[in-house]
């Protein structure tokens, strides 16, 4: 697809940067406000998908590259996995490091209370590891859809 | 021909979604709820998140966000072998 | 029948999302009408746990002394949103190659299985 004008361009280079980190905000404080892994890799995702309408898909693919996102799909899965094994003293996908005073065990205040970042357990990694997954399947699907629009367009005049 | 059959068939089938959207009990008045009631009461305690949702889905019923994130890489797989014959 | 209101709007889409996959012939109306209805779907998951006058399932900051809405119907909606990306992209998918292979959208004329 072809590239769009230089006023796109410019607006583009601006505010990329705020919606990435506006996404890993809404991922990494998943336990205490609405949001979590899902809801964050799609807002993460859809900065992808902007960068690549405004550029067009030729000149995108000089810094979105499919190698890089296809490494983080999988490690992401991976970290899911291995978080579930990690608990089977007791049972799989037990959450072994909540109330425990180690990595992020405090225990939180029962009732209304602003919140504390270093409580929940296993379930801020749990929602990196999902957030990580769903921004680089987005990234994916969008640039393997790009090329291969290009390899199924008709010809002009047949 | 074909179009009226399909016609009348259409119209039997939206008009019974449309009585029984009109019947169904009053919005606003959960039936059963023991279960969100102990997950409310509890969830504070046990998991340490101040995010009840987020704590069913990643605790209480982590089992099921296993299965999703497998379809989703599935999905991505399936994808990328359906467009390897593109060159460049 | 005013106070039911959200059941009769999912009614509407599941109903419009039905006439499209029944009535129309190119194959990206088709997909669109899947994506009618499973939002639709979405939409009476969420509307089934509320409460009336109730306040969001979350502890930080919340304004003292009301209920609380359900929260099992959110965890299950998240789930299903999330499958629904992965079948509109391969609807999507594949209906770029049946156009490579074909010449045509048109479901009229994509009948027989070439090799």
């Amino acid at each position: 697809m072809k590239e769009m004008s230089r006023i796109v361009k410019t607006v583009t280079n601006f505010v990329y940067g705020f919606i990435i980190i506006f996404g890993f905000y809404i991922i990494v404080h998943g336990h205490l406000t609405p949001g979590g892994g899902f809801q964050g890799g799609a807002v993460v995702g859809s900065a992808f998908a902007l960068l690549l309408v405004s550029y067009g898909s030729l000149n995108s693919k000089k810094f979105l590259k499919k190698d890089i996102f296809s490494l983080f799909e999988n490690s992401g899965l991976t970290l899911f996995i291995v978080l579930g094994f990690l608990g089977l003293g007791i049972t799989f996908f037990y959450n072994f490091l909540a109330n425990s005073g180690g990595w992020f065990g405090d225990a939180a205040v029962i009732g209304i209370n602003p919140g504390d970042m270093n409580t929940g357990g296993v379930i801020p990694l749990m929602n990196i590891a999902v957030g990580l997954e769903v921004l680089s399947a987005f990234g994916v699907i969008l640039l393997t859809m790009a090329s291969g629009a290009e390899f199924t367009k008709k010809k002009e005049n047949s | 021909m074909k179009k009226i059959i399909f016609g009348i068939a259409f119209i039997i089938f939206f008009s019974f979604l449309i009585v029984s959207a009109v019947n169904m009990r009053t919005f606003g008045e959960p039936t059963f709820s023991e279960m969100d009631d102990y997950f409310i009461e509890n969830a504070q305690g046990e998991t340490g998140a101040n995010n009840v949702v987020t704590s069913i889905v990643f605790d209480y019923r982590g089992f099921d966000t296993l299965g999703e994130a497998t379809v989703l890489f599935t999905a991505v797989v399936g994808i990328v072998a359906l467009f390897r014959g593109v060159k460049k | 029948m005013i106070g039911n209101l959200p059941y009769v709007a999912v009614a509407m889409f599941i109903g419009l999302g039905i006439y499209t996959l029944m009535f129309k012939k190119n194959l990206i109306k088709i997909a669109i009408g899947v994506v009618l209805i499973e939002n639709g779907v979405n939409l009476f998951l969420i509307t089934l746990g509320y409460r009336k006058g109730a306040i969001a399932p979350i502890y930080t900051q919340a304004p003292s002394g009301q209920a609380m809405v359900l929260p099992t119907p959110q965890a299950l909606t998240l789930t299903s949103i999330v499958i629904g990306i992965a079948t509109t992209a391969l609807i999507l998918s594949i209906a770029m190659m049946i156009y490579k292979h074909y010449g045509t959208l048109d479901t009229d004329q994509v009948r027989r299985l070439r090799g």
